[in-house]
């Protein structure tokens, strides 16, 4: 008896294809490589970053930017790696931070009631779904990758490796971010 | 120096031994024509001026102060010195600018370090020396250190090679020194000491910018340095300094005119915080400013008070968002020149458009140029939108995911000035986005539109088209940059025959080949150089430009792992100095 397991496999593809999803040409693909034999060989032979399929090939030297330039977001982390938990915490209207030590707090509750506590605010509850709609004050926390990360959302773990900064933002303005 | 085909001889005899004609007699005496040729500064003047005659060419040779040595393989230290006898200033540049995104190998060239020998023999008086480009070791800053006794301007512009024990030289030994300049240099970690090594009762400093070296210095002896010199007008700091450091710095120099501050996030407490809102406001002068790292919308505000007379704000390395943005914009009236990072996106631009009407100058920079977090940036709306409000602009350089070919030509309707039109489009080959038209009509817009039009960037799909409008239109082009561009010889022909006052064509990744190369024979003596890089060109078609034209160097850059018929990287440019000297092995001189 053929349970046709397959059709209900999870995996990445194209509805009707067996093989998983070929690696995306990006809008680049007619980029001549700096290797020219390349492009005989193969048309998808591409510089691509490990794993990650559908990424753009990288050429050298392209956009022209300055290697001082290159990523002025990554270039903005001077982390606060020594060792500690101490991660500055900032918050919208107010005219200076503060610094707690992230290693203090066991979970997101005992860290969002020190918050509260520090800056006299109400950031209320966090919901998958909704972030924290409803609240006056959303936190949120910037990433290794410079990216700004609503409070909660991955494993308290996860969270406190990966915060480099935190940010209450006004509720208003953390609108986009929950709805992810 | 600026070679020319028809140049006399580099070192012509006296006129009484020459077997030329010999010339009337001048009616000016050589003192009369001296001190009139005295007045004359720039080199392109003077450069006419020796091809005049003989006893014009003797005095102008006499007569200059000031040299400027647009490539440094254009021109040997020995042919300098035998010509000019009395030079002051120097300015030389070395590595073609390609080198600034890491496509030229590392020892290249363009090491200083033999005109330092020969500048210490033959310029005792030296004065200013500003490089770009070069290599420059901390031999070389020793010797040059030493050697020059009156020693007052130093300007390394992305140059390489040195540390602190360069600069420690200069700061102990250079008694005048007015102007310490470093910008865009790339260093492995430079040491802070080197601060520490200038003179207790050392206080002439006039410009002092070491906002690219990222070490930290003695903050203690960065202030007694800053209240002692007097003079003072430009101060550019690295991100070591602090807010509350910065604050002690403007105290001591309130009549500052370019300011490059350090880090702007910091816990201040309030007092801090009026603190350092009152020192920029007691910097009336300032026009300049540039730095700002990590500046948010918590801090920019404590720069109000000194933005009335700002014209020129350099935002790259500050990435702010379109709120904070418009804000600042509000207080800076005057701009003139805005440089901006584009997480102030489209939004941010429309400030630009209505804030500052006396724009003239705008470049947005990627915050993101790797894709790896799929911001938007800035896209050809916000363009439009600054070219609405900011009817003098004449230099762009803008970088976006995403341009039509209609925003271009409105764009230039709106601001017909444009003297330099850098436009990144970031994905190479990329069409108009709304229609899938290659940018052909963009770029034709702007040559047939922009009659003053000297420099010009291309990108986006483009097909030969681009390059016939190039050549037909763009009589005033002097600089042209190409990448992933153009279908065949003919579009590099069209550039090649049409653009009369072309010296610098740099081309990548884009298909022409040999013919299109050669088509250029005659005309590249009269250019300064011509980059082609992994474009079609072969070893033969390089041997054969190189056979014809025996003035020109025609260097091939050898990577390992290319074809043997192949010239993967060529670099072609005009000399009187013959081949190269000291070329690296993976330099192929033909």
């Amino acid at each position: 008896m053929d349970l046709n397991l397959k059709a209900t496999e999870l995996r990445l593809g194209l509805p009707g294809s067996d093989e998983p999803a070929d690696q995306l040409q990006s809008s680049s693909s007619h980029v001549k490589n700096n290797k020219r034999s390349c492009s005989e060989i193969d048309g998808s032979c591409q510089k691509q970053e490990s794993g990650a399929p559908a990424q753009k090939a990288q050429v050298v030297g392209w956009p022209p930017v300055r290697s001082y330039r290159k990523n002025v977001m990554e270039q903005q982390k001077k982390p606060d790696s020594d060792g500690s938990g101490f991660v500055k915490v900032s918050m919208d209207g107010a005219p200076y931070l503060r610094k707690i030590d992230l290693k203090l707090y066991k979970n997101y509750f005992d860290l969002l009631k020190a918050l509260e506590n520090m800056f006299k605010c109400t950031i209320g509850v966090y919901s998958e779904r909704e972030g924290y709609n409803g609240s006056e004050y959303a936190p949120t926390y910037e990433d290794k990758d410079g990216d700004w990360m609503l409070v909660g959302d991955v494993p308290w773990d996860m969270f406190i490796t990966s915060c480099k900064r935190l940010r209450i933002m006004k509720g208003s303005e953390a609108k986009g971010l929950g709805c992810l | 120096m600026d070679p020319e085909p028809k140049k006399p001889e580099d070192s012509p005899s006296n006129s009484a031994n020459s077997h030329t004609p010999v010339q009337p007699p001048s009616p000016f005496p050589d003192e009369v024509l001296e001190k009139v040729l005295s007045f004359i500064d720039s080199h392109k003047d003077r450069s006419s001026v020796s091809l005049v005659r003989k006893d014009w060419y003797n005095a102008e040779r006499w007569t200059r102060s000031k040299l400027f040595i647009g490539n440094c393989y254009s021109v040997s230290p020995e042919i300098v010195a035998r010509r000019f006898p009395r030079i002051k200033s120097i300015t030389l540049k070395g590595k073609p600018r390609f080198s600034d995104f890491n496509m030229l190998p590392r020892d290249w060239g363009a090491n200083v370090h033999s005109w330092l020998v020969m500048f210490a023999k033959v310029y005792p008086f030296l004065e200013e020396l500003r490089l770009k480009r070069m290599t420059v070791t901390d031999e070389s800053l020793e010797l040059l250190a030493k050697s020059f006794s009156g020693f007052k301007s130093l300007s390394l512009s992305s140059c390489d090679g040195f540390t602190d024990i360069g600069l420690k030289a200069i700061a102990s030994h250079c008694r005048n020194l007015t102007e310490l300049d470093i910008q865009d240099s790339v260093t492995e970690d430079v040491g802070g000491g080197w601060l520490s090594c200038f003179p207790e009762n050392f206080a002439s400093l006039e410009v002092l910018n070491f906002a690219s070296l990222n070490s930290e210095v003695s903050f203690d002896d960065l202030e007694r340095l800053v209240s002692r010199c007097k003079s003072l007008r430009v101060l550019k700091v690295n991100e070591s300094i602090t807010l509350d450091q910065l604050q002690r710095l403007l105290v001591h120099a309130p009549q500052l005119l370019e300011l490059g501050t350090g880090s702007f996030l910091q816990e201040l407490t309030p007092r801090q915080y009026e603190d350092i809102e009152s020192a920029f406001s007691n910097c009336k002068n300032l026009q300049i400013l540039s730095g700002l790292w990590e500046a948010n919308s918590l801090y920019l505000p404590v720069l109000y008070g000194a933005c009335a007379g700002l014209t020129f704000l350099n935002l790259s390395d500050a990435p702010l968002q379109s709120g904070e943005f418009a804000k600042l914009l509000a207080h800076c009236p005057n701009l003139r020149r805005l440089w901006v990072v584009d997480t102030v996106e489209d939004k941010g631009l429309e400030a630009v458009g209505s804030s500052c009407p006396l724009l003239e100058e705008l470049r947005v920079f990627p915050a993101d140029p790797y894709d790896r977090h799929h911001r938007d940036g800035v896209t050809e709306l916000g363009f439009l939108a600054v070219s609405r409000g900011c009817r003098n602009l004449h230099y762009v350089l803008y970088f976006c995911r995403r341009m039509t070919n209609a925003a271009v030509v409105t764009i230039v309707q709106n601001c017909p000035d444009f003297t330099h039109f850098r436009l990144c489009i970031m994905t190479p080959g990329q069409p108009d986005y709304l229609t899938n038209d290659p940018m052909d009509e963009a770029f034709a817009a702007v040559v047939k539109t922009c009659t003053k039009l000297k420099r010009l960037s291309v990108s986006g799909l483009l097909t030969d088209l681009t390059f016939e409008f190039i050549g037909k239109y763009a009589k005033n082009l002097e600089t042209l940059s190409v990448a992933f561009a153009g279908n065949s010889d003919w579009g590099m022909q069209c550039v090649l025959e049409g653009c009369p006052k072309l010296r610098k064509l740099e081309i990548r990744d884009s298909p022409f080949g040999n013919a299109a190369l050669l088509s250029g024979l005659k005309k590249y003596e009269m250019m300064r150089s011509l980059w082609m890089s992994d474009c079609n060109v072969t070893m033969k078609g390089c041997r054969l430009l190189a056979r014809e034209m025996p003035r020109l160097n025609v260097e091939v850059i050898m990577d390992e792992e290319s074809d043997e018929s192949q010239a993967d990287k060529v670099y072609v440019y005009r000399s009187v100095a013959g081949p190269r000297r000291d070329a690296p092995p993976f330099v192929l001189t033909l």
